[in-house]
C-alpha cells in the first residue's frame, strides 16, 4: 500500500539530499545557488566595511578610526564588492541557473568545470578574507604601484593571491558559457531567437576570457616584485608605475561592463514580461552587447589622465570613451520602447526595472562627464567619480540583480514572495540609493577627494544625508534577506509561469526538475512572441 | 539551426608521418636561420626578420602540429580574436609609452 | 534519441551532451578558449617587455647578449621535437595505437624534462654571473651607470618572469601527459574517443609557440654587435 504523503515531484532541489549531494553537484542549478549563497555572504561583508567608511564620514574629524585603518575599510570594500560579489553576481547565479534553460539545454558545456569555478570563488574569498582578517590591506582595490609593491606594509599578497583565483573562477565561467552558446543550443534556437539575456551573458563572457588574464599577469607581477624583487614596476630601476595602470585598467574597465552587462540582460526580460509586448529593436539590443563588449576593450586609458599619460593617448581614449556609451543609450532607447504602448504591470521586478533605467542613465551621463578631459581634471580622485560608478554599478546592477532574483525566484523555489514587502523594498532601495549617492555627485564637484576620511566642516551636511541615506538603504537590502528566507517556508506555491512570460524557462515546473526538460524542446518562434501569447489570451478570454 | 554542424570530424584526416617531419625539419630549419640571421647588422630589420620567422614558426605549428588545417572556421575565429586582443593591448598601450612629451602632459 | 530526457552517461557522452560528435566538438573548442586566456596571460607581460625594450634598447641589447645562445637553441629545439612527438601521439591515437600513443607520450615528456634541466642549468648559469635581480651583486658588464644597471634589471626581470612562468606550464603540461599516459594505460581511449589526448597536444603545442616568440625576444636581441 502507497504510504500517505504524496509522492513528491523530482525537483533539482529534492533529487539528493546531504552536503555532498551539494558540494559535489554538476547541476548547474544547484551550483547557481550555492553561488547565490556564497555571494550574498560577500555582498553583507562588503556592505560591512561600507557602514563603517559611511559612519566615519558622519564627522569631518578622523574620529571613529585612523587614517591607516580608513584606508584598509575603502580598500577592502572595494575588492570585496568588486571581485567577490558584482563580478560573479549575476552570470553565477542567475546566468548559470537560467542560461542553459533559456536556451534548451541540459546543463552547461562543462558542469564539473562550473562546479569548479564555483570552489575557486571560495578558495579566492579564503585568501581575501584572511587578509582582512589578519590586518588588512590599504592600498585601495586599484593597487597602484609603487606603493602595493615597495611601500605597504599589509596582506597586499594574500588579497592578491585571493583575487587572481578569483579571477580564475570568472574565466572558466565565461569559458563554459561561451561553448555553451555555440554549441549547446537546442533545436531551432538560432541566434536570433536567443533571449537577450543570453546574448548579454554571451558578450560578458568574451570580456571574461579576453580581460581577465590580464589583471591575473599583473597581480602575478605585483606579488613577484613584492616578494623576489622583481621589479617591473619599480621607478628605481626605470621602471614605469603607469605600466602597472595600463595593465590593470585593461582588465578593470571592461570588468565594469561584466558587471553591468548581465544586469541589461536581466532588464530586457523583465521589460518585455510586463509590458507583454516583444523587446523593441532585438537585434539592436543583441548588436549593442557586442559593441559595448568590443569598444568597452578600447577605452582604459580614461582612468590614467592625470596619472602622467601622454595627453595625445589621453585625446584618443576620451574621444573612444563617448563611443562606448553609444550602444548603452541603444538599450536605453529600445527598453522605453518596449514600454511605448505595451500592457505595462508593476510587479517588483519592474519596479527594479524602472529604478535600473532611470539611475543607469544617470549614472551614464555622468561617465561622460568624466571621459571629458577638461571635466575629469576637475573631478578624478573625487567623490564625482564615487558617486558615478555607484550609480551605475548599484543604481544599475544590484537594481537589475534584485529584479532579476525577484523576477525569478518563483521558477527557483517554487514559491512566491511577498509582493507588499517586495514592492515596500523597492522603494526603500530607491529612495535610500538616491539620498546616499546624489550627494556624492555635489561633494565630488565642490571638491571633496576620495578615499578621504578628514574633511572640511562645510561638507559635513553633505555627508550626514549621505550617511542617512546609506541606512536607509541597508534596510531595503536587508528586507528582501527576510522575506525571501520567510517564502521558502510560508510563500505561495508558483506554477510554472507566474509571470504569462515567454521564454524556454517558463515551459517547465517551479522548480525545475534535474534535468530541466522532458523533451528537449524544438524551437519555431521568435523569443518574446507575446504577440501570438496575447492573441491567445484574448481568443480563450483570459 | 542544428547545434552540430555539417562539417567531418578531423578525426578523418589523419597526416602522415612525412608531413609532420617535414614541418618538424621546417621549423628547425628556421630556428638556425633566425638564429644566424641575429648576428647579422641589418638596423631595425632584425627584429622584423626574427619577428616574421617565429610567426612562420608558429604558424606551421598552428597548421599542422595543432591541425588548424582542418578546424572549423569558429576554432579559426578564436584564434584570430584572441591575437587581435592582444594587438590592441600592445597597441592602444603604444598610444601612451609612444607619445610621451610628443603633446606634453595633462595639467601642465 | 538525442531528444530524450537523459542518457546513460559515458566517457564520450556525456549526461549535458547530445551526440559524441557535439561533446568532441564542444571539449576542442573549449580548449581553444582557454589557449586564448593564455595568450592575454602572458600577453601582458608582453606589454611589458615591448615597452622596456624600446626605452632602453642598448642595454637590453647588452643583457640579450649575456644569456647563452647555443642554450637557448637548443632548448628551442628541444621543444620543437617535443611538439613533432606530440602530434605522433595524437596520430597514434587516431589510429587506436595504445602502445605507440604512450610511447610517443613518453618521449615527449622526455623532451620537456629535458627542457627544463636545461633552464635550470642556465638559470644557475645566471645566479652565478649575478644577473638574478633579487641579488645583492647584480651586475651587468658592459652597461655603465647606476641608472642603467636598474634597466638592466629590467631586463632581467622580464626574462626570469616569462620563461619562469613559460616553465611553470611546461610542469603543467608535463604533469598532464603523465595522467593521459596512465589513463591510456588503463585503455580509456580508443580510435573513437581520444579528445583528452587531442587536447592535451593542444597545451602542449601552445606551451611550444610562446617559446618560439621567447627565444628570439630575449636571446637574439643585437647578437651582431661585438662582444
Amino acid at each position: 500500500m502507497a504510504t500517505a504523503a504524496v509522492l513528491e515531484r523530482e525537483t533539482y532541489l529534492n533529487s539528493g539530499y546531504g552536503l555532498k549531494s551539494w558540494l559535489l553537484t554538476k547541476d548547474h542549478k544547484r551550483i547557481a545557488v550555492l553561488y547565490f549563497i556564497t555571494i550574498s555572504i560577500f555582498f553583507a561583508l562588503g556592505g560591512v566595511f561600507a557602514s563603517l567608511i559611511r559612519l566615519e564620514l558622519l564627522t569631518p574629524q578622523g574620529d571613529l578610526v585612523s587614517s591607516e585603518t580608513y584606508n584598509k575599510l575603502f580598500t577592502m570594500h572595494g575588492v570585496v564588492m568588486v571581485f567577490f560579489f558584482l563580478i560573479p553576481s549575476i552570470p553565477a547565479t542567475l546566468g548559470n541557473f537560467f542560461l542553459p534553460m533559456m536556451i534548451g539545454a541540459r546543463d552547461l558545456a562543462f558542469p564539473r568545470i562550473n562546479l569548479l569555478s564555483w570552489y575557486l570563488l571560495i578558495a579566492g574569498g579564503g585568501f581575501a578574507v584572511f587578509a582582512m582578517v589578519a590586518g588588512g590591506v590599504d592600498t585601495g582595490w586599484t593597487f597602484y604601484t609603487p606603493y602595493s609593491t615597495s611601500y605597504s606594509n599589509t596582506y597586499v599578497i594574500a588579497t592578491a593571491i585571493g583575487i587572481f583565483i578569483a579571477g580564475f573562477s570568472s574565466i572558466l565561467t565565461g569559458l563554459n558559457f561561451v561553448v555553451t552558446v555555440h554549441r549547446m543550443r537546442a533545436p531551432g534556437m538560432t541566434w536570433f531567437r536567443m533571449p537577450l539575456f543570453v546574448w548579454a551573458h554571451y558578450a560578458t563572457s568574451l570580456i571574461q576570457v579576453l580581460g581577465t588574464p590580464v589583471i591575473a599577469v599583473t597581480l602575478l607581477l605585483v606579488l613577484c616584485e613584492r616578494s623576489f624583487h622583481i621589479g617591473i614596476f619599480d621607478p628605481a630601476l626605470g621602471g614605469d608605475p603607469v605600466l602597472f595602470q595600463h595593465l590593470f585598467w585593461f582588465y578593470s574597465h571592461p570588468a565594469v561592463y561584466i558587471m553591468v552587462l548581465p544586469g541589461m540582460g536581466v532588464i530586457s526580460e523583465i521589460v518585455s514580461t510586463f509590458s507583454r509586448k516583444s523587446v523593441y529593436g532585438y537585434a539592436f539590443v543583441a548588436f549593442s552587447s557586442m559593441a559595448i563588449a568590443v569598444i568597452g576593450f578600447l577605452v582604459w586609458g580614461h582612468h590614467l589622465f592625470v596619472s602622467g599619460q601622454s595627453l595625445y593617448a589621453g585625446l584618443i581614449f576620451s574621444f573612444l570613451s563617448y563611443f562606448v556609451a553609444i550602444p548603452s543609450a541603444v538599450k536605453v532607447f529600445n527598453w522605453t520602447a518596449t514600454l511605448y504602448k505595451g500592457s505595462i504591470s508593476y510587479a517588483t521586478p519592474m519596479l527594479y526595472a524602472f529604478g535600473f533605467i532611470g539611475l543607469f542613465t544617470i549614472g551614464g551621463l555622468t561617465g561622460l562627464f568624466v571621459a571629458s578631459l577638461g571635466m575629469d581634471v576637475h573631478v578624478t580622485d573625487t567623490y564625482f567619480v564615487i558617486a558615478h560608478f555607484h550609480y551605475v554599478m548599484v543604481g544599475g546592477t544590484i537594481m537589475a540583480y534584485l529584479g532579476g532574483v525577484h523576477y525569478w525566484w518563483p521558477k527557483m523555489t517554487g514559491r512566491m514572495y511577498p509582493e507588499g514587502w517586495a514592492k515596500l523594498s523597492a522603494l526603500i532601495v530607491f529612495l535610500g540609493f538616491n539620498l546616499t549617492f546624489f550627494p556624492q555627485f555635489i561633494l565630488g564637484y565642490l571638491g571633496m577627494p576620495r578615499r578621504y576620511h578628514v574633511y572640511p566642516e562645510e561638507f559635513q551636511i553633505l555627508h550626514v544625508l549621505s550617511t542617512a541615506g546609506a541606512t536607509i538603504l541597508a534596510v531595503g537590502y536587508v528586507l528582501p534577506a527576510i522575506y525571501f528566507l520567510w517564502s521558502l517556508a510560508y510563500g505561495e506555491p508558483a506554477g510554472p509561469n507566474p509571470w504569462r512570460a515567454s521564454g524556454l524557462e517558463w515551459q517547465t515546473p517551479s522548480p525545475p526538475p534535474t534535468h530541466n526538460f522532458d523533451r528537449i524542446p524544438v524551437v519555431t518562434e521568435e523569443a518574446y512572441n507575446y504577440a501570438r501569447v496575447v492573441e491567445e489570451e484574448i481568443k480563450v478570454g483570459q | 539551426m542544428d547545434q552540430h554542424q555539417e562539417h567531418a570530424p578531423h578525426t578523418e584526416h589523419v597526416d602522415s608521418v612525412k608531413t609532420y617531419a617535414l614541418v618538424l625539419l621546417a621549423l628547425l630549419a628556421a630556428t638556425i636561420l633566425t638564429a644566424f640571421v641575429a648576428t647579422l647588422d641589418l638596423g631595425p630589420l632584425n627584429i622584423i626578420v626574427a619577428l616574421g620567422i617565429a610567426v612562420v614558426k608558429m604558424l606551421l605549428v598552428a597548421l599542422f602540429f595543432m591541425h588548424v588545417r582542418y578546424s572549423t572556421n569558429l576554432t579559426r575565429l578564436v584564434i584570430v580574436g584572441g591575437m587581435l586582443w592582444l594587438a590592441i593591448l600592445l597597441l592602444l598601450s603604444f598610444v601612451d609609452f609612444g607619445t610621451r612629451g610628443a603633446i606634453g602632459v595633462l595639467g601642465r | 534519441m538525442a531528444s530524450e530526457a537523459h542518457h546513460l552517461e559515458t566517457l564520450a557522452l556525456r549526461e549535458q551532451f547530445n551526440t559524441e560528435e557535439q561533446q568532441k566538438d564542444a571539449s576542442t573548442l573549449g580548449m581553444w578558449v582557454f589557449l586564448i586566456t593564455e595568450i592575454m596571460f602572458f600577453g601582458g607581460m608582453f606589454l611589458a617587455y615591448t615597452i622596456y625594450r624600446t626605452t632602453f634598447p642598448n642595454v637590453f641589447g647588452i643583457a640579450s647578449s649575456s644569456l647563452n645562445l647555443p642554450i637557448g637553441a637548443t632548448n628551442t629545439c628541444v621543444l620543437l621535437l617535443s611538439s613533432f612527438t606530440m602530434v605522433m601521439a595524437v596520430r597514434a591515437a587516431q589510429l587506436g595505437q595504445q602502445k605507440m600513443i604512450i610511447f610517443f607520450l613518453i618521449i615527449t615528456m622526455l623532451f620537456g624534462f629535458a627542457f627544463l634541466g636545461i633552464k635550470a642549468y642556465e638559470w644557475t648559469e645566471k645566479f652565478e654571473e649575478h644577473h638574478v635581480p633579487a641579488q645583492a651583486a647584480f651586475h651587468l658588464d658592459g652597461v655603465t651607470g647606476p641608472d642603467q644597471q636598474g634597466h638592466a634589471k629590467l631586463f632581467f626581470s622580464l626574462y626570469f618572469a616569462m620563461t619562469g612562468l613559460h616553465a611553470l606550464h611546461m610542469v603543467v603540461g608535463v604533469s598532464i601527459l603523465a595522467f593521459i599516459i596512465w589513463q591510456t594505460a588503463r585503455g580509456t581511449y580508443s580510435a573513437k574517443y581520444f579528445t583528452p589526448v587531442d587536447i592535451a597536444g593542444l597545451y602542449w603545442h601552445f606551451v611550444d609557440v610562446v617559446w618560439i616568440f621567447l627565444f628570439p625576444l630575449f636571446y637574439l636581441i643585437d647578437r651582431h654587435l661585438p662582444k
